[in-house]
């Protein structure tokens, strides 16, 4: 029985998935909080302190890098095959990928930064 | 109700033109009729060069898929006064070679069905004299939605996945794959696994969901699609985390 | 074997292929959300290093925030989001088949059951911000 040629395809659909799901249940809701309602008036600014000690807290350290690295590594996945099928540059598919996933990889490092480093 | 109906009807002869031109014909808009009715009435009364498939005009043969007004169709399952007052547009079925008219070059797809097994497969047959493999009502249940498919080929006209990439192994063969994966008598999941778990296997899917809009028979390729990838997925983690576990 | 082999005619894609249909479209649309995904993520960082760095970035990300280009970004954001949202959840059906006792979960079932769950998620994390 011959073994599947390798590929890192089924990896990235997972992460993608997983960041689908997280994207859907979590973003909407903290979007129109901290995009919409809060800067147009509708719900008053959380406390300084208050939102320092919910993201100070190493769970929400971690929640949020996993959030954001999984959520860009969702957007890299969709992005890459739109790119590739919308404007039909199936020949560039490789650079396609390692531009997407690369950009999705230094997000990933860069909220790690900002929630491990700078916080 | 008015008693014609114009048909546009894609015409390609190779032998004197390089591309695609239509013709035009009027043809009696009957209450009855499907789109089959219309051509067939074209062929025997108006203009006997027109080629096309068809077969058992009643939806199970597979054979006269084609575009109706840019929409992938069977042909004897697309009825005239639906689209009544016209002119219906007729061409061959999209993302497929044509060879000659509204007929298509279809032996990609042959290739890809033999590719993917679609067979029962074990690892040893049971003699005959030990009796039938048993299978429960709900496990025929498991898969029979995807035993539905008649091989019309609307999903791959459907797929601009597949129409931009003929390497992609397209929804039937994989609604097929998982027809015998999800059987209970097959023991083969692990070798459809070698050509599914492939960028032009699964992977290329981005569930765009055509597939299983355009299935005249309910197969939803586009489900058996998504539920190949957890399959194929969760095998490669498996294989990647517990390497002792292999065949 | 014929001697005349037929030309084959390859017609090719149309580079707007996404705007000949409307279901085309609207996947077009549903994948570009995830730009919108991408987006919000530099947000929520942007918004936890003005946290980080103090009350007064603080402030001040909260007046950038009140900019009507960047509410209008926002706006179009959140309904990019709720849309990605939505047609994930709803197509979770199709592509899982959830089993609980022996029995296959009713497509419409998982999907009302996982809309639940996004409440409480939204209700859990409104809570976590505003306090």
């Amino acid at each position: 029985m011959a073994k599947p040629r390798t590929t890192v395809e089924p990896y990235v659909w997972l992460m993608f998935s997983g960041g689908g799901v997280i994207a859907a249940l979590t973003f909407p809701v903290l979007l129109f909080l901290l995009g919409v309602a809060i800067p147009l008036g509708w719900v008053s600014p959380p406390d300084h302190g208050h939102l320092l000690a919910v993201l100070s807290h190493p769970l929400t350290r971690l929640g949020l890098v996993v959030m954001c690295a999984m959520a860009l590594v969702h957007a890299a996945h969709r992005l890459r095959f739109t790119l590739q099928d919308g404007l039909q540059l199936h020949k560039y598919h490789a650079l396609l990928a390692t531009v997407a996933y690369g950009g999705a990889l230094a997000g990933a490092i860069a909220a790690g930064y900002v929630m491990f480093v700078v916080l | 109700m008015p008693d014609q109906i114009k048909l546009r009807v894609a015409r390609y002869r190779p032998e004197v033109e390089d591309k695609p031109t239509f013709n035009e014909y009027d043809v009696p808009l009957r209450k009855d009729w499907s789109v089959l009715d219309g051509l067939n009435h074209i062929k025997d009364e108006l203009d006997g060069t027109l080629s096309y498939r068809w077969s058992c005009r009643m939806g199970i043969c597979g054979s006269c898929g084609a575009s109706v007004n840019g929409r992938p169709k069977l042909l004897c399952a697309t009825f005239l006064t639906d689209y009544a007052p016209g002119p219906v547009r007729i061409e061959p079925l999209a993302n497929f070679p044509i060879i000659r008219d509204l007929v298509v070059e279809l032996t990609d797809f042959m290739h890809k069905l033999s590719a993917v097994k679609p067979w029962l497969i074990r690892e040893e047959e049971q003699s005959v004299d030990e009796g039938e493999y048993l299978q429960t009502p709900e496990e025929l249940a498991d898969y029979k939605q995807f035993s539905m498919c008649i091989n019309c080929m609307l999903c791959y006209s459907a797929c601009p996945v597949y129409g931009l990439d003929t390497k992609f192994v397209g929804p039937a063969a994989i609604a097929l794959a998982q027809r015998y994966n999800l059987d209970s008598r097959d023991e083969g999941a692990g070798e459809r696994l070698t050509i599914l778990n492939q960028p032009e296997g699964v992977w290329d899917c981005t569930f765009v969901g055509e597939c299983s809009r355009a299935c005249p028979k309910g197969v939803d390729p586009a489900g058996a699609i998504q539920r190949y990838k957890v399959t194929a997925a969760t095998a490669s983690l498996k294989s990647l985390l517990l390497p002792w576990g292999q065949q | 074997m014929t001697d005349f082999l037929a030309r084959l005619y390859k017609p090719k894609v149309p580079l707007l292929w996404w705007l000949s249909k409307p279901s085309y479209t609207a996947f077009v649309l549903r994948e570009l959300s995830s730009l919108f995904v991408a987006w919000f993520v530099a947000y929520l960082l942007l918004l936890a290093l003005a946290v980080g760095a103090g009350e007064a970035e603080y402030r001040r990300f909260l007046d950038l925030s009140a900019n009507p280009f960047l509410i209008a970004l926002n706006v179009v954001s959140f309904a990019f989001v709720l849309y990605h949202a939505v047609t994930f959840i709803n197509l979770t059906p199709q592509a899982m088949v959830v089993r609980l006792r022996g029995r296959r979960v009713p497509g419409p079932l998982l999907t009302a059951s996982i809309y639940v769950a996004w409440l409480v998620v939204s209700a859990f994390l409104a809570w976590l911000v505003v306090g």
